[in-house]
């Protein structure tokens, strides 16, 4: 009976089936999973697959980008700031090892891409053939998953297969390679989305005791306090912590890729954590009885000085990865599972609290931390114009309500610092791999992602110049981002680091550079430069209210440094003022 | 510093293309020196083993299996001290006939080590045993007085002391109602 069925059912699947290319069959599985936006660039690979594409103009759109760094960096941003998978399609040989970094850094910062190569033929693999590379091997261990394919009929399930595992679990970047004769072969096409494999738990379930063991710890510590990580907002689960929080009264610290994951003010938030983050944060690190680590992995950058770390705390890790738990700080107590789940769990159980006084000690940090550094920094009297005052300014010219996109630098730092958030998935920056020439591209697909929303980038002089061709993307695309130079005319943090450790011997750093108005015209980008304080507020302004991109040059002062900052390698306690 | 004994890692996996790389791959990030590698099908079919010996310690060893049993293609990584595993390496040893034609030596050698003798030609004899590496190392010893002219020894294979099959239990807990890989095309990995 049942067999009879299950032949039945694959009668049934044989007649729906409809033969097509390979081509047109990656096309069509990619607008099975809700694929809108297509970042590409085409080459002999992958023609057959773009030639497919151009049936499909109303169903998809296709960012045609000038570098595939650029295509897979805007498949970041995109994903990021829509928790939906990024689409990346690239050609064969360069087209594929263009994407390498932006695979990495999507590997690091768990970002769900799923990205197409071509391949030569089949017949050819093996044999140092035009633009063949061995793209598989190159890009193994930077992303979640991979696969090369060779017959047109393993293109469903393997496209199937990677949108299931770059979304699932801890999202992550995975790379499909497929043959030039799987594209032009025809086949019976039939789409299936897959919901589990095997060899691959996603979710694991939530150990009840340590729900309790947990729920114990919380009761009775003292001095408690949250690490936000980006778990929260790829877990979708910023309501969970906020009630936990607001239950139980603990002060909440984000990371730098937990930023947003509450508003900034909250009056729970205690700040940023981390090498530049904010100074009761890392200072009290050290006092905190409890660290309740939710959805972050202890980033040498959050943890510095790992046997002077938390030195008084137990430590509760909520966590989706078990390869995280125990990586770098041992936890007392590992709540493996989604937060999304186990943070309700918590929040049932836990008794109401509040910690008023160990809050209040954060809030006289905070007091000295203004008086020392950001006032100087957002209302400097005199002197040159200090980045700090520029991304403050241009938060609250945007309500403090815009996606913030950084490149990699001092302003990714001061941005992080001083641009403030409402709502989640307000940020896009590059976190563990620290990418310069990430920004551009990312904003570009974070905007596509979001076009209700302003997208602000704040880029470096160094790192704009890294990817400076996606202009092109804004022109031909016409992508209203608007992009805050922060122009030091140097490689700022690097300098900033000479100058601090490297008795100010400033070697490669400093920057001779062109006239990034004169190349902004070139693309038809309008544009401004301030190079006086009295001139900036209505710069600001102008650029908000332009319909359209906008390049906003600032000249800062050149020699101007994050503060606080925990030296690498030194303890948090050891984070210094100035 | 943590106490570095040896550990034997079995690894279950997926039967597809480049996975022996990517479970190499997480040893030489941290350093770990592979001692001796096996790969085999295992008792379930489709499924592939493989036996890892390596020196270390444990916290190192309990981070290393989480990393590889993160990768997607790999179904779990268990990893056991020396007591807790009954394994063997096999040993072939080549030496010329006319040592064997000389005198009871070799002979004698064979016998007190239960070696055995797999092939004769005039030329040379073939000896085999199986053991433990530091057996068949004594043995490599003891008949290179008379001149080993080829040696080599194959990875652990190693089997537990627990009565039911580790992996056969793990399968079992999972729910496979609803896992549809019996429409995985037979072609994908071939
Ligand atoms: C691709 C890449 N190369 C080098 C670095 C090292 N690096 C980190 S910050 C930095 C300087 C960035 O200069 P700029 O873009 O002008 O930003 P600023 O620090 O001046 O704000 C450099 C070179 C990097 N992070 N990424
Ligand atoms: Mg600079």
């Amino acid at each position: 009976m049942e067999t009879q069925t299950k032949t039945e059912m694959k009668e049934t699947k044989k007649r729906q089936a409809v033969n097509m290319t390979g081509a047109e069959a990656i096309i069509r599985s990619l607008i099975a999973e809700e694929t809108e936006t297509i970042f590409g660039y085409p080459g002999g690979a992958m023609i057959p697959t773009y030639d497919a594409l151009y049936n499909f103009e109303k169903e998809v759109n296709h960012i045609l980008v000038r570098h595939e760094q650029g295509a897979i960096h805007a498949a970041q941003g995109f994903a990021r700031v829509t928790g939906k998978t990024g689409v990346a399609m690239v050609t064969s040989g360069p087209g594929a090892t263009n994407t390498v970094t932006g695979l990495a850094d999507a590997m690091l910062d768990s970002t769900p891409l799923v990205v197409i190569t071509g391949q030569v033929g089949s017949s050819l693999l093996g044999t140092d053939a035009f633009q063949e590379t061995d793209v598989v091997g190159i890009t193994q261990p930077i992303t979640k998953w991979n696969f090369q394919v060779k017959k047109a009929e393993d293109i469903p399930y393997a496209i199937a297969k990677a949108f299931f595992i770059a979304r699932s679990g801890r999202p992550g970047p995975v790379l499909i390679d497929i043959t030039k004769d799987a594209q032009t072969a025809q086949f019976d096409y039939l789409y299936k989305k897959i919901k589990s494999i095997r060899s691959y738990i996603p979710r694991p379930t939530i150990d009840k005791s340590s729900i309790e063991s947990a729920v114990q710890l919380i009761n009775l510590a003292k001095k408690p306090m949250i690490l936000a990580g980006q778990g929260i907002i790829l877990g979708n689960a910023e309501q969970e912590l906020i009630t936990f929080a607001e239950k139980t009264g603990i002060p909440v610290a984000w990371t730098l890729l937990g930023l947003s994951s509450i508003p900034s003010n909250h009056p729970l938030n205690i700040g940023m954590l981390g090498m530049h983050g904010n100074y009761g944060p890392n200072i009290k690190t050290n006092e905190a009885d409890l660290i309740i680590a939710i959805g972050m992995r202890f980033d040498d950058r959050v943890t510095g000085d790992l046997n002077s770390y938390a030195i008084k705390a137990k430590v509760i890790h909520l966590e989706i990865d078990p390869a995280e738990i125990n990586k770098n700080v041992h936890a007392d107590v590992p709540v493996l599972g989604d937060v999304k789940d186990s943070l309700p769990l918590l929040t049932e159980k836990v008794n109401k609290n509040n910690h008023e006084s160990w809050l209040e000690e954060f809030k006289a940090c905070d007091r000295i931390e203004k008086t020392r550094i950001i006032e100087k920094e957002i209302n400097p009297p005199t002197g040159g114009i200090k980045m700090g005052e520029v991304i403050h300014k241009v938060s609250t010219a945007f309500n403090d309500d815009a996606i913030m996109v950084t490149d990699v630098g001092q302003h990714q730092m001061m941005s992080s610092r001083y641009f403030k958030f409402k709502q989640s998935r307000s940020v896009v920056t590059s976190g563990g791999l620290g990418t310069m020439g990430f920004g551009l591209p990312a904003a570009i697909g974070a905007k596509l992602g979001n076009p209700e929303r302003p997208v602000c980038l704040f880029v470096g002089d160094g790192g704009l110049q890294m990817t400076i061709q996606e202009m092109g993307t804004i022109l031909q695309s016409k992508i209203p981002v608007k992009i805050v130079l922060l122009n030091n005319n140097y490689l700022g943090m690097v300098r900033q680091w000479q100058e601090l450790f490297f008795e100010s011997r400033y070697s490669s750093t400093n920057l001779i550079n062109p006239d990034f108005q004169t190349i902004a015209k070139g693309y038809k980008i309008e544009s401004n430069k301030v190079t006086n304080r009295e001139d900036l507020q209505n710069a600001v302004e102008k650029m908000i209210t332009h319909n359209g991109p906008y390049l906003l040059e600032v000249l800062v002062e050149k020699e101007g440094n994050v503060f606080p900052m925990v030296p690498a390698g030194a303890s948090v306690s050891d984070i210094r003022l100035e | 510093m943590a106490i570095q004994q040896e550990f034997t890692f079995t690894i279950f996996s997926e039967n597809h293309v480049g996975l022996l790389n990517q479970i190499t791959s997480v040893f030489t990030r941290r350093h770990l020196n592979i001692e001796s590698l096996t790969t085999s099908e295992s008792a379930i079919l489709g499924i592939h083993k493989f036996t890892i010996v390596v020196f270390s310690n444990q916290e190192e060893v309990e981070k290393t299996a989480k990393q590889i049993e993160k990768k997607i293609d790999v179904i779990k990584c268990f990893y056991f001290k020396a007591d807790e595993i009954i394994h063997q390496e096999v040993a072939l040893y080549k030496v010329p006939t006319e040592m064997i034609l000389n005198g009871n030596e070799i002979e004698n050698i064979v016998r007190k080590y239960s070696a055995r003798i797999l092939e004769i030609t005039s030329e040379y004899t073939v000896i085999e045993k199986t053991g433990h590496k530091s057996e068949t190392q004594e043995l490599f010893e003891q008949l290179d007085q008379y001149g080993v002219t080829q040696f080599t020894r194959s990875g652990r294979i190693a089997i537990t002391k627990l009565k039911t099959e580790l992996l056969e239990k793990y399968l079992k807990k999972l729910d496979f109602d609803d896992i549809d890989y019996e429409d995985e095309p037979t072609s994908l990995y071939n």
